[in-house]
């Protein structure tokens, strides 16, 4: 019985062989649609999700199965205390697999240690968030037809970004990758990232606040949203929201195929008018990460078509 | 000064001067009934300066504590006063309950029960996180 808590727990030929998958449900939808009749997905969000927990829910019934659902902490047994260890031993009971997001960092990982069924962690705190690297890996597979020999920028706040960091990890296991980071100083990538992903995987990758320059080289441009809170005044905030806002009059010196990524929700760092661009693809990841949480639990529930 | 010299025990030797304290309270000795010596900036010819901790008994030591706080301590065991074996010690691959996380996001933080377990992720430079929120360890104190 394998579980999902951190992207690493991958392999790259893991991945590949999810991405076919997932390629064929969206290929052949009816016959992925009884493969799990019987299987019985429990949701435990002890934090406030729209997508990612109707994600997984909508990928469990389009493949035949049933959900049970806890949707607040405030309506779980964690609210009076309930341990997680204790929480996962008793969901174990009543379903087959476990998809968990929790505020705390590492409880996904406390509750497949003591689940007797997979656990994939749907999101822990600012830590990890596996099934939506999966999604964006699914998306630039689609969208580029490779996951390696790839220029890729992030742009926007990079130091809180789980998706960011977790990405960067997930990419530097291919060749070819070239990574830019594009970002307020205030908002760079923690140092670990540069040091034991980056560097130590031999990863060529540039920092930059600038994000028309670094456009026109981009293959894929992953866009975070610069949140006013993290600064430590006004001023600094007023000064930088608009250079990372992204419009079309900015787009023009982009690449023609670029593919334009963000993991909602958006606020206003992409123009609403860009969502008719061709190269959007951010609603597209939205429907990919219904269709790659298909193809994990059908992996992780051992169920062959 | 003079410390007897013992029979059945353990000698924990060339530890870094001021590191022994931290051996001691880490390898909980306070908790023993026999003797137990802890002997601060002995000359050294190699270290100049060095503590040793002296155990009149013959008890299970945690190594991997060892192994975590000073590398280049040498554990002499101690038969019928002679050394009958000198142990190596290594940077333990998994520390449990030796350090606690400081992260107040990790899940330790809330659910006290829980083991605290760091990992060695990179030998080289002795680098251990959380295995629950991958939160880097404080360097050991001096």
């Amino acid at each position: 019985m394998k579980s999902l808590i951190d992207i690493q727990d991958l392999t790259p030929a893991e991945i590949d062989e999810l991405i076919v998958t997932a390629n064929d449900i969206i290929e052949n939808p009816k016959k992925y649609s009884e493969v799990c009749r019987g299987k019985k997905l429990a949701t435990l969000f002890f934090e406030p999700s729209t997508r990612t927990r109707l994600s997984f829910e909508a990928a469990m019934y389009e493949l035949g199965g049933n959900v049970m659902s806890v949707s607040s902490g405030a309506s779980s047994s964690a609210a009076k205390g309930e341990s997680v260890a204790d929480t996962a031993k008793t969901v174990s009971c009543y379903a087959d697999i476990i998809a968990m997001r929790h505020p705390k960092e590492g409880a996904p990982l406390v509750a497949a240690m003591n689940a007797s069924i997979p656990v994939i962690n749907a999101g822990d705190g600012g830590h990890n968030h596996p099934t939506q690297t999966l999604t964006d890996l699914l998306t630039i597979s689609r969208e580029k037809g490779r996951l390696d020999n790839l220029t890729v920028g992030f742009c926007g706040d990079l130091k809180f970004g789980r998706t960011v960091h977790s990405l960067i990890s997930a990419l530097s296991r291919y060749t070819g990758i070239k990574i830019v980071l594009i970002s307020p100083e205030e908002l760079t990538v923690p140092s670990y990232i540069t040091t034991d992903v980056l560097e130590k995987n031999g990863i060529d990758y540039e920092q930059t606040t600038d994000l028309l320059s670094a456009l026109p080289e981009l293959d894929i441009l992953y866009m975070t949203r610069v949140q006013k809170e993290r600064f430590f005044n006004e001023e600094d905030y007023l000064r930088l929201k608009d250079s990372y806002i992204l419009t079309p009059d900015k787009l023009k010196g982009a690449k023609s195929d670029l593919c334009i990524m963000h993991p909602l929700p958006r606020v206003n760092e992409i123009a609403i008018a860009i969502d008719d661009d061709p190269r959007a693809c951010y609603f597209k990841q939205v429907f990919n990460g219904k269709i790659i949480r298909m193809a994990l639990m059908m992996k992780l529930l051992e169920v062959h078509v | 000064m003079n410390i007897d010299s013992i029979k059945n025990g353990i000698v924990i030797d060339h530890i870094a001067a001021g590191r022994g304290m931290k051996l001691y309270r880490l390898l909980n000795l306070d908790a023993l009934d026999c003797t137990v010596a802890l002997i601060k900036n002995v000359g050294s010819r190699k270290m100049e300066k060095k503590d040793i901790i002296k155990i009149d008994a013959d008890i299970d030591v945690n190594m991997d504590i060892l192994g975590y706080v000073d590398q280049n301590v040498t554990v002499n065991i101690i038969r019928d006063g002679e050394i009958v074996e000198k142990k190596q010690i290594a940077l333990p691959e998994r520390l449990t309950n030796v350090i606690c996380c400081k992260n107040p996001r990790c899940i330790t933080s809330t659910e006290q029960e829980l083991p605290h377990i760091f990992r060695l992720t990179d030998a080289q430079n002795g680098v251990y996180r959380c295995l629950y929120c991958e939160t880097q360890a404080e360097k050991t104190a001096e």
